[in-house]
């Protein structure tokens, strides 16, 4: 169920993310999702990949500081109403939201929410009680 | 007794300046031998580097034989933090002032009354020497507090007689309008600061040139010839480099004259010794070496050879001042790595301790010292390293600001944390360059 994530740590200023980019780039690995989290400062790169254990290692073996997170990818349709579903769901137990992303999927029907929790098990579980689809690594990679 | 050649006239806190060599030698040797005798006998610890170099008070039968006693270090203040130096009981101490130490730990000087009579005497002849006298009218704009800058300079400028305006540091507009509305002759501040006093009076529009101010007393960081001739020119005002350090009593230990050919040192208090810095022995005046400073006459906190890791020269011949005092050459670098950041020192080794503080490792950082409207600006980058990254941009920013807290609690100073990507820090031989100056000098 759980998807791995990577984050990279770069200084928001011009160029900066030139160089990752390149060597994912360069070893034939396609970035499915990117969503940058930044401040004045500098920025979090948050990528789903094709190949995490190989893009972490090509990135640390250049110097990068690399952290890989599980993360959940969440299946929703892509209407009014969609994203409010999931988040009902998760109501009323306590789960934090570390943050979340979201891209479309599929025939852009669909699209996916990337969650990092607080308490990723208990999510799970809760949001495959409420029947909602997790979608796998396999599935998203494909 | 006051000996042939003092300029008639002068003020009569100057008289010991022009003191005839013999008797001055024969005061600094009854001082000396007092000084030796009240450290051993009142401090342990200078009690316990006599002993180990087999030394006893009685020992020091001419001035050359102070060459036989320990130095002090800046560390020896660190380790007896707070008291363990004081030779006088705590009700005999009036003030206590606070300086950094080069890590986490401050140091702490103390003062009797009689301390701060001295210290009150030597910068009324330090004020004196520049033509200051009663009428003038100072405005003090050192950081009063901890920093002895402030409130020494406060003291020896109502010992003079002169008008003080306490301004303290900041404010530079409020700085700039004091200064013209009251007619205000004389100015005291690090150097840096009077540049940016220049430049935030010419944005709103006031002339420096036009007012009464004739004189500014600068110091507590080290500058330069051309920073004086830039001062004067813009100013139009007589610009002296003053000297001191809170170890022997904060600002005054010496002071140029008025034929700015080097700084008198108040010798009859602090008697100076030039040493190679590396094997710590004594060079003839004249040689550039480390200025070893010893105070003869202080009470709460007396020092013994302490070193003070500026790099100068005690200058032959006599001063046309007609002054007998001895003068070191103006302080252009230092021994060791300390900064003087806005007039405060700064070691990287306090950068460290607070970084490691935070940590437990010590991450590669840099010092990147700029200057922005004449203040000095520090920012220290410091690389993420896979230990402290997180996915998480409030981890992160919990981080940076638990850095800035460290750094501005270790220093004292307010400093600008940069988070750094990995190996973007310049390493030489695999070291990081620690300090990036970029300040123009």
């Amino acid at each position: 169920m759980k998807i791995q994530q990577i984050s990279l740590f770069v200084e928001n200023k011009p160029g900066h993310l030139t160089a990752p980019a390149r060597l994912l780039a360069e070893e034939g690995i396609d970035i499915r999702s990117l969503y940058l989290a930044d401040t004045q400062q500098f920025g979090i790169v948050r990528m789903i990949v094709s190949d995490w254990q190989k893009a972490a290692g090509i990135l640390e073996a250049h110097g990068f500081v690399v952290k890989v997170t599980d993360v959940l990818a969440v299946e929703v349709a892509n209407h009014p109403g969609g994203l409010a579903e999931i988040l009902v769901a998760l109501d009323g137990i306590g789960i934090n939201i570390e943050y979340m992303y979201a891209f479309p999927y599929a025939c852009a029907d669909k699209a996916i929410l990337i969650f990092r929790f607080a308490g990723l098990d208990a999510a799970i579980e809760r949001l495959q009680a409420a029947g909602i689809n997790l979608v796998t690594s396999d599935e998203l990679l494909r | 007794m006051i000996a042939d050649g003092v300029a008639a006239g002068c003020h009569p806190a100057s008289v010991p300046d022009y003191a005839p060599l013999p008797e001055l030698r024969a005061l600094q040797l009854q001082r000396l031998q007092a000084v030796v005798t009240l450290a051993w006998s009142q401090v342990k610890h200078f009690r316990d580097r006599m002993n180990e170099q087999g030394i006893a008070p009685e020992a020091i039968r001419s001035l050359e034989d102070i060459a036989k006693l320990p130095f002090t270090v800046k560390s020896d203040l660190r380790d007896t933090y707070p008291f363990g130096l004081f030779a006088s009981p705590m009700k005999d101490v009036v003030r206590l002032h606070v300086s950094s130490g080069t890590t986490g730990k401050p140091i702490v000087v103390a003062y009797t009354q009689k301390d701060v009579d001295v210290w009150t005497s030597v910068l009324v002849r330090c004020f004196a020497g520049c033509g200051l006298h009663r009428g003038d009218i100072m405005q003090i704009a050192y950081g009063y507090g901890l920093f002895t800058g402030g409130l020494g300079a406060h003291y020896g400028a109502e010992g003079l007689g002169a008008t003080v305006v306490p301004t303290s540091g900041g404010n530079a507009d409020r700085q700039i309008m004091l200064m013209k509305d009251f007619g205000v002759t004389a100015m005291c501040c690090t150097p840096t600061y009077f540049l940016h006093l220049i430049d935030r009076a010419a944005a709103l529009g006031v002339d420096l040139k036009e007012l009464p101010l004739r004189a500014g007393v600068f110091g507590a960081e080290p500058w330069t010839e051309s920073m004086r001739r830039h001062i004067e020119k813009m100013s139009n005002i007589e610009a002296f480099d003053i000297y001191g350090l809170s170890e022997i009593i904060g600002p005054g230990v010496g002071c140029e004259c008025r034929q700015h050919q080097g700084l008198h040192i108040f010798e009859d208090h602090f008697y100076p010794e030039i040493i190679d810095p590396e094997s710590g022995a004594p060079l003839p005046d004249g040689s550039e070496g480390e200025l070893v400073l010893t105070t003869l006459s202080k009470q709460a906190m007396p020092m013994i050879r302490y070193r003070t890791r500026d790099i100068t020269q005690i200058m032959t011949g006599q001063c046309a001042c007609g002054r007998t005092l001895r003068r070191i050459g103006r302080i252009g670098r230092r021994s060791d790595d300390m900064l003087i950041i806005r007039g405060v020192n700064v070691f990287p080794s306090q950068v460290e301790s607070a970084l490691l503080q935070i940590e437990g490792v010590l991450p590669h950082y840099q010092i990147l010292l700029t200057r922005e409207q004449g203040l000095d600006q520090m920012e220290v980058r410091v690389e993420v390293t896979p230990r402290m990254f997180n996915d998480k941009i409030g981890a992160l920013q919990e981080l940076h600001q638990k850095m800035q807290s460290a750094l501005d609690h270790v220093l004292g100073i307010r400093v600008r944390v940069t988070l750094a990507e990995a190996n973007s820090i310049e390493r030489s031989e695999g070291k990081a360059k620690r300090v990036i100056d970029r300040r123009p000098a």
